[in-house]
This record gives C-alpha cells, structure tokens and sequence, in this order.
C-alpha cells in the first residue's frame, strides 16, 4: 500500500472545492443546493487547514477550522432566514426566477 | 492589561451592542431611543479613537492585532461617515417604517467587524472581522422584509459574498499551509514554497476584490445597491468599501510585499476593467441608485490604481481618494433622501427632471456633486482623480493614466445627462420641502466640503501625509 501524503489531502480538498464552485455557477433550479455549496466550499477549506496543520505540526490551523465552523453555522442561519423572507413574497425558491432586479 | 487600552474602542462598541439589545429586549417601542443611542456610541468611540496616541506601531495580543496611524486613521474615518449615515438617513428609516430595534445594532455589529478587519494582524483575526461585518450586511440588504426587491438583494448579496468568502478562506488555507503561519509578520518572511503562496495570494486578492466590487467581481453591486433600502445602500456604498480597501493596503504591503511583482499586474487588470466597465455600463441606467453603483464601480478602479504603484504616495492617494469619494456618496445620498413626496421616496432618473424650477437649492447641490463625481476642476472629485494619476505616472505608468483619463471622459456623459435632466427637462410636482435637520446639515457640510476643498488642500492632506505603509 502507499502512504497518504498531504499531496492527496490538497488533492481532496481542492476537488470539494471546485465541486463547491461550480455547484453555485450551474445550479438552475433551488436556492438551498446554493446553500449547501457554499457549505462544500467551507468543508473543502477545513480540510485543507486540518491537514496542514497536521503535517506543519501546528495547532493554529485547527483552531482556525473551529472558528470556520462557528462561522459556517451563523452564516447558514442567516441565508436560511433571508431565503424564508424571499419565499414569503414571491412564493419561489427557483434560481431562474429570482430576476426582479435588473437593468 | 495594556494591551486592551489600545482596543477600547471596539470594547465599547461591542459592549454596548450587548446593552442596547437588553435594553430592546426589555423596552417596548425603543427603537428611537436605541437609534439615538447608537449615534451618541459612534460618537464616543469616535472620541476615544481620537485620543489614542501612538508614537510606533503596537502589536497586541501576540502579535495577532495591531494599532498603527494607518488603522487609526481609517478607523476614525468609518467611525465618521457611519454617524453621518445614521445621521442623514433617520427620516428614511421613520418613514419606511424600517426602523426596528434591530436597525442600529445591525449596524454596529458591522462597525465593530470593520474596525477589527481594519486593525487585524492574522488571518484567523481578520477573518472573523470580515463575516461579522458581513453578516450583519446580509441582513441589512433584506431588511425591509416585505419589500420583494429588498429580499431579493439580500438573497443576491448573500450567495455572491458567501463564495467570495469561501474564496477568500481557501486563499488564507493555502497561504497558512505554504507559510506555515496565520501572521502577517511571519508570512511575509517564511515562504516554503512560492508558488502555493502565490496561489493563496490570488484567491485571497480575488476575495477583497468581491467586497469592493471590482470588475470582473462587480456584478452583485447593482443589484444589491438598487433593492435595498435607500439607508442602507449609502452604508453599501461607503463603510465596507473603506474597510476592504484598507484591507487591500495592509495585505499587498504586508504579508505579500514581497511579491509586488505579481500582484502588481493583477491589481492593474483590475482597476483598469474597474475604470472602464464602471463608465461604459452605467449610460444606460434609469436608476439613481444602480447609477451610483457603477459610479462606485469605476471610483474603486481609480482608488486602486493608486496601489499599484508601490510608494507610500501612491498609497496616500488613494486614502485621499477614498475619503473624497465618501464625502461624494454621502452628499448625493442625502440628495436622494430629500427626492420624497407624500411618504414616497423617488428614485428614478426622470423624476429629477425640472428640478431646478422648484428647488434650485437641492439642484444646484446636485450639480455641484455631480461635477465632482466626474472630476471637474476645482471641485474636490477632481482633486482626488490627480493625486492618484501623479502618483502613477511618477511610477510611469502610462497606460493606466492614459486608461484612467478616458474612462473619466466616457463617465462625465452620464453625469452630465443626469445635470441636464436637472435643468432642461419640463417640470413635474414639488417635492417635498420639510427636511430633518441631520439631512440638511448632512448635505450642506458635505457639498460645502467638496466645493471649498480647493481652498486649503492640507486641511484634509496634512493627516495623510503622515501614514506611512512602506
């Protein structure tokens, strides 16, 4: 067998990422797969932090990760929120849809 | 315990965060008291600010913070403006029936972000600044919740700043793991291996590129500066803009100072494409507000145009720039304000036509601030657009000054429309004429300051010239 290096962590995380990235750019129908993008981009970025922080041999970047948890929580609070007070106008969660600004 | 003498005024703040949401907790109807309370904190903080005196640069909390004339500065500057915007918008607030307790500690939250963003030596610390400041702009953009266009802009800001957080953080990861440390100082001396410190940098830069809504990262600005409500735009248009770009100071020239070389070219690319799309995008507007969005567009492609030069003149210009352009905001804001007739507040470019018939006060104000917006000489616009292109063609820089100067010319059509929909277009109804006192004193001392800044250029320079970056 052969060792798992931080090259397949960086590996990892980089696909979750970019997995995030697009997530938010293709997805047509539903706010909340947004949500849950955004949620894989921050999820990508913690396991970068915990894997380096392993193999620097420093603690800074797991308490990074935590405050990024934190963080995660109250930001997912909110856009639940602000995607419940849209719902309640316009009656639509639907990507396509939100297009009332423009110009 | 010397170390929190220097952080008293973030203590204060978020302290009274905590007060003022007890005491809205306990008080019926105390949103006016609350809102009074919050000026009367931004002023305090603002004194204490003031009074801190600092002969060298003081690092605290190991080396995670620090307080230096760059960030005191800036930090009495935010502290400033925000009051004027509570100021200047209350009877917009009263009057769209958005002002709930809510409303001002909101705002405060934010504040309290941007101060510690401004003042961060560490990653982890700067962090946790930028989501308090936009969290509580999150909420703020969708603040008038029965309004579909003000949730719809919260919704958009929501998603477009939450990626361009998860951007920003996936740059700070790699630079933690390439540098193999959360600090500024540190970084910018360890780089195990350049290429992922670069990497970081890009991701990082692209991050703050969001927050100031520079192009090609710009399109969440129109839309989020149109539907939300008027209060809170001015807030959108002036405080994080500020911040960020500070924060674009104190990463190109700290941690990544020693890669001028690169960032360089992608600073240049964005305030180039700033300058331009800025201009060309916002002729075809009807819209005072999305208007001022690409205004604000193409201003921060000016005011980074003063990085890229890598002199501490450079950098002052670009303060200058940025104070200039507050003063600018704030003022046609408080125009805007005073666009009202039987609780309604207009917004639309064709509502201003005539004006001039009937209030050549508010008229002439709008003119004034609009030759300034497009960099007219004397007026202070001007003024702001020359120090940053001596600064750059010191650096000969030329094709950015060359950029940057007809970018400025297509720009001036736009203003210049609006000017002559103000004085040469029939006439409609009054608006209305009785104004609070903090939006008249609002506007009078900002378009006063704007007219008279060619008079004595040092009153606002001579505190500039002392911040030294390099």
């Amino acid at each position: 067998m052969f060792d798992i290096s931080i090259g397949h962590y960086l590996t990892l995380g980089a696909v979750i990422f970019t997995i995030g990235v697009v997530g938010i750019f293709l997805n047509r129908k539903n706010v909340i797969v947004i949500l849950m993008s955004i949620e894989l981009i921050l999820l990508a970025v913690n396991i970068n932090l915990v894997s380096f922080s392993i193999f620097l041999n420093d603690l800074s970047g797991q308490i990074f990760t935590l405050f990024i948890l934190t963080v995660a929580a109250a930001e997912a609070a909110i856009g639940l929120a602000i995607i419940v007070v849209y719902y309640r106008n316009s009656g639509t969660i639907r990507v396509e849809e939100i297009d009332k600004l423009k110009g | 315990m010397s170390n929190l003498y220097f952080i008293i005024p973030e203590l204060f703040i978020s302290l009274s965060v905590m007060a003022l949401l007890v005491l809205g907790v306990f008080k019926n109807n105390s949103s006016k008291i609350i809102f009074y309370f919050s000026c009367l904190i931004i002023l305090v903080s603002l004194a204490i600010n003031l009074n801190i005196n600092i002969t060298q640069t003081i690092f605290l909390f190991n080396n995670s913070y620090l307080v230096d004339q760059l960030s005191l500065f800036i930090k009495s500057i935010i502290l400033i403006s925000a009051f004027f915007v509570m100021f200047c918008s209350y009877n917009y607030v009263i009057v769209n029936n958005i002002l709930k307790i809510e409303y001002p500690i909101l705002i405060l939250c934010s504040l309290l972000g941007m101060l510690v963003m401004i003042s961060s030596n560490d990653l982890i610390v700067f962090y946790i600044g930028l989501e308090l400041q936009s969290l509580a702009l999150y909420v703020l953009a969708s603040f008038n919740r029965d309004n579909i266009l003000s949730s719809e802009s919260g919704l958009k800001y929501f998603v477009l700043s939450a990626l361009s957080s998860g951007l920003l953080l996936y740059g700070c990861s790699l630079i933690y793991g390439f540098s193999n440390s959360t600090n500024f100082n540190e970084i910018s001396q360890n780089f195990n291996f350049e290429y992922g410190v670069i990497f970081g940098m890009v991701f990082v830069i692209v991050g703050l590129a969001f927050k100031i809504s520079a192009v090609p990262f710009h399109m969440w600005a129109p839309d989020v500066y149109q539907g939300s409500p008027t209060s809170v735009t001015v807030l959108f248009a002036i405080l994080p803009k500020i911040a960020a770009l500070t924060v674009f100071i104190k990463f190109l020239y700290g941690p990544f100072i020693n890669l001028f070389e690169e960032w360089q070219a992608i600073i240049i690319f964005l305030s180039v494409a700033s300058m331009i799309l800025g201009a060309v995008a916002a002729i075809g507007q009807k819209n005072l507000k999305r208007l001022i969005a690409y205004s604000s567009i193409s201003h921060m492609g000016y005011a980074l145009a003063g990085l890229t030069t890598g002199t501490n003149q450079g950098i002052q210009s670009s303060i200058i720039y940025l104070i200039i352009y507050l003063i600018m905001n704030l003022a046609f804001f408080s125009c805007l304000f005073m666009l009202k007739r039987k609780d309604k507040f207009y917004e639309n470019i064709e509502d201003l036509s005539g004006l001039s018939k009937k209030h050549p006060i508010l008229a002439l104000s709008f003119l004034i601030i609009l030759f300034s917006l497009a960099g007219i000489p004397p007026l202070a616009g001007f003024f702001a657009k020359f120090y940053v292109f001596m600064a750059v063609i010191q650096k000969e820089m030329y094709f950015l000054a060359i950029v940057g100067l007809l970018a400025t010319v297509i720009a001036a059509f736009y203003y210049l429309r609006v000017i002559k929909i103000i004085y040469f277009d029939p006439e409609q109804e009054k608006f209305d004429t009785s104004m609070s006192l903090g939006l008249k004193l609002t506007l009078i001392l900002s378009t006063s300051a704007i007219l008279m800044y060619f008079l004595n250029p040092n009153f606002l320079n001579k505190y500039i010239t002392n911040i030294l970056v390099i």
